[in-house]
């Protein structure tokens, strides 16, 4: 039997245009066009035709980017909207965690709203005193229940307004984004809760950002993405697909930043002659630093050996912003020195977002004499071993004399990412090994909730 | 639509809860609390004594003693009337959150917005009752029978408007300001603070007035003639019959808003 049936349903919202934004009563009035204007001139699909269904019993896990439906398709679920077309059906009583303790008024206490709330959510009187103790028990409220509730922390809000809804005990439980609603301990006892309705047969339907939730708690995963259905079935393998999917998609963002940054540097360095800013470098594109970070950024330099492009590749030795702990990165320098000179060092520098200086190196510290450079040229500094934890980074590539005038400065403009698949800590991820003796074991397992 | 009106009455229970939050509430943080609810009719009573006691003192028709008195009979459930409608106004928005979130029956809303002013109302009784033994009014037991079948015409007459409001204020918020001047004229063209006879003399029954049409025309003139009959004037209820006509219309009236509410539910979610 199937607890949710999701049938070709599609959503359309309108959406106003900045003239209509402002229609009022009284223009509708004045030009006579009340029904017209009560008609969407523009509309926004936020789902279009999706299908799936939900036997009675599984978890499901809806996941995607932000904006992708999600939520349009929770509260189609839920009943909170009707779909534009196409059809939804719910077998059982169903109970939304989209807003908690949405409908709690802030000036009486807990425990009135508790009652309120939970007769709006389809509870009886007689079953909410009897389940009361349980609520404030489990939203580890006991000493705040009879304080208003404009008093409460929003993590209080939040936590009483979860026991509520999750203590209607529903045959469908809809949860949209909410585990991030306490502290670790909170966060378990939900997942604890959860794990319960699924012992007890009970459907349930999670929105999530959190991939690990879904891929431990889900049977099946959903991935929507714009609005469309793009995959459905074993977790594992639509995560996978969605996270290979996450990371094209930054590395085109990566890619146009750094696009960005080299071009508003290109027209800015101070050492430069003007007839030197080239002419597909337009003036007009300089940006001004957003903030302190952005600040530092820059180029200068004389320019008498010139970097005429950095790329990062990967094991693949493809071009691209995204690599993966413990793989190979190589940075290719292109150079150009239209006269010979022989007073150079070509050095890089990893920062992370912090700006802290992961590695810096340069020819000159690893005893390299520089001996001649003319023409066109080209320096690649390969790692065997990105031993990074997971971030974003940034490259300094310079190229200068030995006393440290420039020719040419790149400061942070190459931003690159490093994915992992542990969640370890800190900067750098040393080559290491767990050994232990006899007493002591351990079993391959994931990682705690 | 009319699967939804019988889930209204199972609903019952979180509309009494929601109406007793609304009255907790509301005086929740004050000094005397409940009391102001028997307070502010009593204040209000005393300020309209105050200025036609002393102040304008020849205004009144003279058929109408203690004037003060008369006023209030029709005040009172003006008073419900007018802040049911303000307030249903603006409930849909500003309850938006549970519209968006929770899976609930918006009209709840406005008919929880009814009921609050309606206890309030109720709490004005007790004051009015008060003075109308104080100054000897003759009050008949048959008349007072009548009293709860205006009070329910005016309820099923408020719902529907309220509904209308509601749902009509969700797509057009200028319907909230429109509204206060509204009512500021539809309170003078209703005989509240003049006697409905001044205008049509039953005396003189050949001589109709204009403004007795209009008067007419006002569903919110029965009602309060009927009010002041019963709990202000000797004499048996002369406007039974045409307050029967109204309970009649009110409820279709009530259908009507309810209609036009239940065809614009699905907007509310998105429009709020």
């Amino acid at each position: 039997m199937n607890a949710i049936e999701v049938v070709n349903a599609s959503k359309v919202y309108r959406r106003y245009s900045r003239r209509r934004q402002f229609s009022t009563l009284k223009s509708a009035l004045l030009s006579r066009s009340l029904i017209r204007n009560l008609r969407p001139d523009e509309t926004f699909a936020a789902l279009q035709d999706v299908s799936f269904v939900v036997p009675k019993g599984r978890t499901l896990g809806v996941i995607g980017r932000n904006g992708s439906g999600k939520s349009t398709l929770l509260k189609l679920v839920a009943g909170i909207t009707k779909p534009t077309a196409g059809r939804v059906d719910v077998t059982g009583r169903i109970s939304a965690l989209i807003e908690l303790g949405a409908g709690f008024h802030p000036e009486i206490s807990g425990r009135e709203n508790v009652f309120i709330n939970g007769i709006m959510l389809g509870l009886t009187k007689r079953e909410i005193t009897k389940r009361f103790d349980e609520i404030v028990e489990f939203a580890e409220m006991q000493d705040f229940i009879d304080a208003p509730v404009k008093t409460y922390s929003s993590g209080m809000y939040m936590r009483l307004g979860f026991a509520v809804s999750i203590h209607v005990d529903p045959d469908v439980l809809l949860v949209d984004e909410v585990l991030a609603v306490g502290d670790e301990g909170f966060t378990h006892k939900c997942l604890d809760k959860f794990a319960e309705f699924k012992r007890r047969g009970r459907t349930i339907l999670l929105v999530t950002h959190a991939l690990g939730h879904v891929e431990r708690f889900c049977d099946e995963a959903l991935w929507m993405d714009g609005g469309r259905l793009r995959g459905i079935g074993d977790p594992k393998r639509v995560i996978g697909a969605y996270m290979t999917d996450v990371e094209q998609s930054e590395e085109q963002q990566l890619a146009a930043d750094d696009a960005r940054a080299q071009v508003s540097v290109s027209v800015v360095s101070p050492d430069q002659p003007a007839s030197a800013v080239l002419p597909d470098h337009p003036i007009d594109t300089v940006e001004g630093p957003a903030d302190m970070f952005r600040a530092t950024e820059g180029r200068w330099g004389s320019r008498e050996i010139e970097i005429t492009d950095v790329q990062l590749a990967g094991a693949d030795q493809i071009a691209g912003h995204v690599f993966h702990t413990g793989q190979p990165l190589t940075i290719r320098i292109d150079l150009r020195s239209p006269l010979p000179i022989d007073d150079f060092v070509i050095g890089i520098g990893i920062f992370n977002t912090e700006g802290v200086c992961c590695y810096g190196t340069n020819t000159n510290i690893e005893e390299l004499k520089a001996v001649r450079i003319v023409g066109d040229a080209q320096a690649r500094f390969t790692i065997e071993s990105l031993d990074l934890v997971e971030g974003t980074y940034k490259l300094d590539v310079a190229i200068h004399k030995l006393d440290g005038y420039p020719y040419d400065y790149h400061r942070l403009l190459y931003t690159f990412r490093v994915k992992s698949r542990t969640k370890d800590v800190g900067i750098y991820r040393p080559k290491h090994d767990w050994r232990f003796s006899d007493s002591l074991t351990f079993t391959r397992g994931d990682s705690a909730w | 639509m009319f699967d939804n009106l019988a889930r209204l009455f199972r609903y019952r229970g979180l509309i009494q809860s929601l109406v007793a939050r609304e009255l907790k509430a509301r005086y929740r943080g004050s000094f005397l609390g409940f009391f102001w609810s028997f307070i502010n009719p009593l204040l209000l009573l005393l300020v309209y004594s105050f200025v036609f006691t002393y102040v304008m003192t020849g205004a009144h028709d003279k058929r109408v003693e203690p004037y003060a008195l008369f006023m209030f009979c029709g005040i009172l459930p003006w008073t419900w009337f007018s802040s049911s409608l303000t307030e249903s106004a603006g409930v849909l928005i500003s309850g938006g959150n549970l519209i968006k979130k929770v899976l609930f029956p918006a009209e709840i809303l406005p008919i929880v917005s009814v009921l609050a002013n309606m206890i309030h109302f109720f709490f004005g009784l007790p004051i009015l009752a008060g003075f109308l033994i104080y100054y000897h009014r003759p009050l008949h037991a048959g008349e007072l029978a009548l009293f709860p079948l205006v009070v329910l015409v005016q309820l099923v007459l408020t719902l529907g408007f309220a509904l209308v409001l509601s749902a009509l204020t969700v797509h057009f918020r200028d319907i909230r300001d429109i509204l206060s001047n509204l009512l500021t004229f539809w309170f003078f063209a209703t005989p509240v603070i003049y006697p409905y006879f001044i205008f049509d003399d039953p005396a003189n029954p050949a001589h109709q007035t204009w403004q007795a049409t209009l008067l007419k025309l006002n569903p919110f003139t029965h009602l309060v003639i009927t009010y002041q009959e019963i709990l202000f004037f000797d004499g048996p209820v002369g406007h039974l019959k045409l307050l029967l006509l109204l309970g009649v219309s009110s409820v279709a009236f009530f259908l009507f808003g309810y209609f036009v509410f239940d065809r614009m539910r699905d907007t509310f979610a998105e429009e709020v």
